[in-house]
């Protein structure tokens, strides 16, 4: 630590006057020194990927950084280079991984091009063609990817999203840069590639001795890569210090509300006890595959999403459905919604067949079961006001206008948003409002079977600890029946009696989250489990 | 719909389409009252040039007064590209959100009959109905009509397709909603902008279209239009050039004025452009 390899000193980024705030950085100081990774955490909004983002020299339009502010890298203050020396310093000292491979990657151009245009940019050797390839195919080499002759030539649309964060890693890396930032690269992809990644790039990190910035909201994350912390809030950091000093110790209000919200805390072990005879929701041997045409003379393709599903869902139950995209897991919410028309099958709910019903007989069954779904900013028509977002449910079936605003009223001031809410629109609401909103509408038609599809998946972790709390307590208040779909293990294991594991359309293994989770007996359970950010840490939360 | 205001209030090409527009409409609306004679009777000596003998525009080569024409021929544009972008608005909204809503070969099967009329030349098929139907203000605005819905439709179809599988609107068809109300409470208010923005440049398109049918003396005989006054004019383009230059003018203004404000709504409406 006696020579930083990047050292912040009082960075403050100014927003335009129109912004909500005046900074979205102040007076930010920290150092990343050789051979060591820092966690920079925070929730949406701390001003975490601004500061990557004024490393680089990127900031959108408008947004100054204060002249007091000083970003050194190996002696050289990078807040008073020109563009010219940012450009040559950017993708060969500095470089970057951004969340997004879908759309970090020219879907035009074919991989090798695109890691040989980071080689080309900086080519002051003078490597010749044939010597530029063979280093893309080494870094692709590096990276982890299978055949890498074959990756060179084919187009992003042909790989996963985590060979495209591998690729995105293997060009971040092509010039070996001292420094590595990091912006949330894991956030998109699923648990057990997400493992992959960071052992990647803490791999490389340690092979290559960089230093590595690391932008993220997962404390688990954190907790498996991180040297060490530094906490944002609001713009300005609430506390730094070692990985061990600030996750066992915190010491700021703050950063002990995040760690205690991380969920999986409170995993109920039991499951349901006084098991009735019926079940409330039963699925049996439920099939649908999606084929998409996609050409006139090449084969189809086909996705199935389910694969002889058989499921039963007692009264009272709430039943978490866990599986990585692709798994069927959404699709299956859907077709218990008949969203989407599964292929053959039976379910069967409160003993009366739900597939082929007539429309009359569909509606009274939608009264029945509603569905929250994960978007909280897709799933409110933005014209449409909050109170007849939440009436216009009950007033289908029946009621008077002036009865249903009234109950939309009274169902926002339980879902503690307050009745005034009722005649303002969905664009006034931040993410978790707009997520209590949607849970309102749900309620609004007194329904026996709640669906969350991923329902808290896009909420900050505090967000996400409320909202979870509120939904334990309507469904202890209101005696509701729930299947939560999500991807999460941690927070299936707060709120579920049940646990059920899908893999490409199968159920693979069910059991109560204390049993599923001390003792998985299936391959992929364990996979699962093990590639759980932080588990090391957060063991003693899940442990029944 | 007040911030919408208030941010078209600080587009600069936009107000500056709408202030043009205003006046265009200012000046149909004021015809009779400034203008109050039959602009088909000659009030002044034959070729007349402007700003003598009390002819603010000159006259025509029957002694027509220009000015009179356009004040009256405004009257026959604005109505002519309003009504018939309305009847085209219907038209291709109900077969574009057909086809998005229900989609499948129902939905296949008006965009095919959607594309005939689009691989026939507009203007052609313009003229071919005009010329059959015989020229009358309706048979113009039918004709345009049938030649600018296409695009609407598709439009249309385009936002139908991704709304409908847009969240919101699946939580309201698990409410319970109606498809009928699933389209005009979800669907439709959100598909508006678009469509209103197309709405806006086809006025100005039909507008061209009715000048080009009338200066090839398609138009309705009864009525003085723009396009008949340069079309009477073309012969005498060097003897009298301001017989078609204030009617061209006209046109011009008129034309950019529409296309600039239904810019300025594209980019009000479009919640990307205009929230930086």
């Amino acid at each position: 630590m006696t020579n930083p390899l990047l050292s912040i000193q009082d960075l403050s980024i100014v927003l335009p006057s129109s912004g909500d705030r005046a900074y979205a950085v102040e007076r930010l100081s920290l150092d990343i020194a050789e051979n060591e990774i820092v966690c920079l955490v925070g929730e949406s909004g701390s001003g975490k990927s601004m500061t990557a983002h004024a490393i680089l020299g990127l900031l959108p339009p408008r947004v100054t950084i204060d002249a007091r502010s000083r970003v050194v890298l190996e002696g050289t203050d990078l807040t008073k280079l020109d563009d010219a020396a940012m450009r040559k310093l950017r993708g060969e000292r500095i470089s970057m991984v951004f969340q997004e491979p879908m759309s970090a990657l020219n879907p035009l151009q074919r991989i090798g091009a695109q890691v040989a245009e980071a080689l080309q940019l900086h080519n002051t050797a003078g490597l010749s063609a044939t010597a530029i390839e063979e280093r893309c195919i080494a870094i692709i080499d590096a990276v982890g990817l299978p055949s890498p002759r074959q990756i060179v030539r084919s187009y992003p649309f042909q790989l996963s999203g985590g060979q495209r964060q591998r690729v995105m890693i293997a060009m971040a890396l092509l010039n070996n840069p001292r420094l590595l930032l990091a912006d949330e690269p894991t956030t998109a992809l699923d648990v057990t590639t997400q493992r992959q990644i960071l052992d990647l790039i803490q791999t490389l990190q340690a092979e290559r001795k960089m230093g590595v910035l690391f932008i993220t909201h997962d404390f688990g994350v954190v907790a498996d890569i991180a040297d060490r912390v530094v906490v944002m809030r609001h713009g300005r950091v609430v506390e730094q210090g070692t990985r061990d000093a600030v996750l066992r110790h915190p010491q700021h209000e703050y950063t002990q509300a995040l760690i205690a919200a991380v969920p999986g805390r409170h995993a109920r072990s039991t499951a349901l006890s006084g098991k009735t005879a019926e079940p409330l929701l039963k699925i049996e041997q439920l099939r649908k595959t999606f084929v998409s045409k996609s050409g006139l003379f090449s084969p189809p393709r086909t996705v199935v999403a389910a694969d002889g599903i058989d499921l039963s869902i007692q009264e009272g139950e709430t039943v978490s459905v866990v599986g990585e995209s692709g798994s069927g897991k959404s699709t299956l919410g859907r077709m218990v919604m008949r969203l989407i028309e599964p292929d053959s099958g039976t379910i069967t709910f409160a003993g009366q067949p739900v597939l082929g019903q007539d429309a009359a007989a569909l509606r009274a069954y939608r009264k029945q079961v509603q569905i929250i779904f994960q978007d909280p900013f897709a799933s409110l028509n933005p014209r449409q006001k909050v109170g007849d977002a939440i009436a216009r449910g009950p007033m289908i079936y029946g009621a008077s206008r002036a009865d249903a605003l009234k109950a939309a009223a009274a169902l926002l001031e339980r879902v503690g948003l307050g009745a005034s809410a009722v005649n303002r629109f969905p664009h006034e609401f931040s993410g978790g409002q707009r997520q209590r909103i949607s849970i309102a509408r749900a309620l609004a038609l007194k329904p026996r079977l709640l669906i969350a599809d991923e329902a808290v998946s896009a909420l900050d972790v505090s967000i996400q600890s409320q909202v979870l709390a509120l939904l334990a307590e309507l469904k202890a208040e209101l005696g509701l029946t729930m299947m939560f779909i999500t991807h999460d293990l941690r927070v299936a294991a707060e709120i579920s009696n049940s646990v059920v594991v899908m893999q490409k359309g199968r159920i693979v293994e069910r059991g109560a989250p204390g049993q599923l989770f001390a003792n998985p007996q299936h391959a992929y359970t364990r996979t699962l489990l093990g590639a759980m950010p932080g588990l090391d840490f957060f063991e003693h939360k899940l442990a029944a | 719909m007040k911030a919408i205001v208030q941010s078209f209030l600080r587009h600069p090409s936009g107000m500056l389409g709408l202030v043009i527009l205003l006046a265009v409409i200012a000046l149909a609306l004021t015809a009779p009252i400034f203008f109050p004679g039959d602009p088909w009777d000659t009030v002044a000596a034959p070729f007349t040039p402007p700003q003598t003998d009390g002819m603010l525009l000159g006259s025509d080569s029957l002694g027509r007064d220009i000015a009179s024409g356009i004040a009256h021929g405004t009257r026959v544009s604005l109505m002519i590209g309003v009504i018939s972008t309305f009847v085209a608005l219907v038209i291709g909204v109900v077969v574009g959100a057909l086809s998005g809503y229900v989609g499948g070969r129902v939905g296949e099967w008006l965009m095919r009959f959607t594309e005939l009329f689009q691989t026939i030349p507009a203007f052609m098929l313009c003229i071919l109905l005009v010329a059959i139907l015989e020229p009358s203000i309706r048979t113009v605005v039918i004709a345009i009509a049938l030649v600018s819905w296409p695009q609407v439709a598709r439009l249309t179809r385009g936002e139908f397709l991704a709304l409908k599988e847009r969240e919101f609107v699946q939580a309201a068809r698990c409410q319970g909603e109606s498809p009928l109300s699933l389209i005009v409470r979800y669907i439709l208010p959100n598909a508006l902008s678009p469509i209103i923005v197309a709405g806006s440049l086809a006025v100005a398109s039909a507008i061209l279209i009715e000048s080009a049918l009338s200066f090839m003396g398609l138009g309705d005989p009864n009525l003085m239009s723009w396009g008949f006054m340069i079309g009477s004019a073309r012969t005498m383009l060097r003897q009298a050039w301001w017989m078609s230059f204030f009617p061209g003018l006209a046109i011009l203004l008129t034309v950019l004025a529409i296309n600039l404000v239904g810019e300025g709504l594209n980019d009000v409406l479009n919640p990307r452009i205009s929230r930086q």
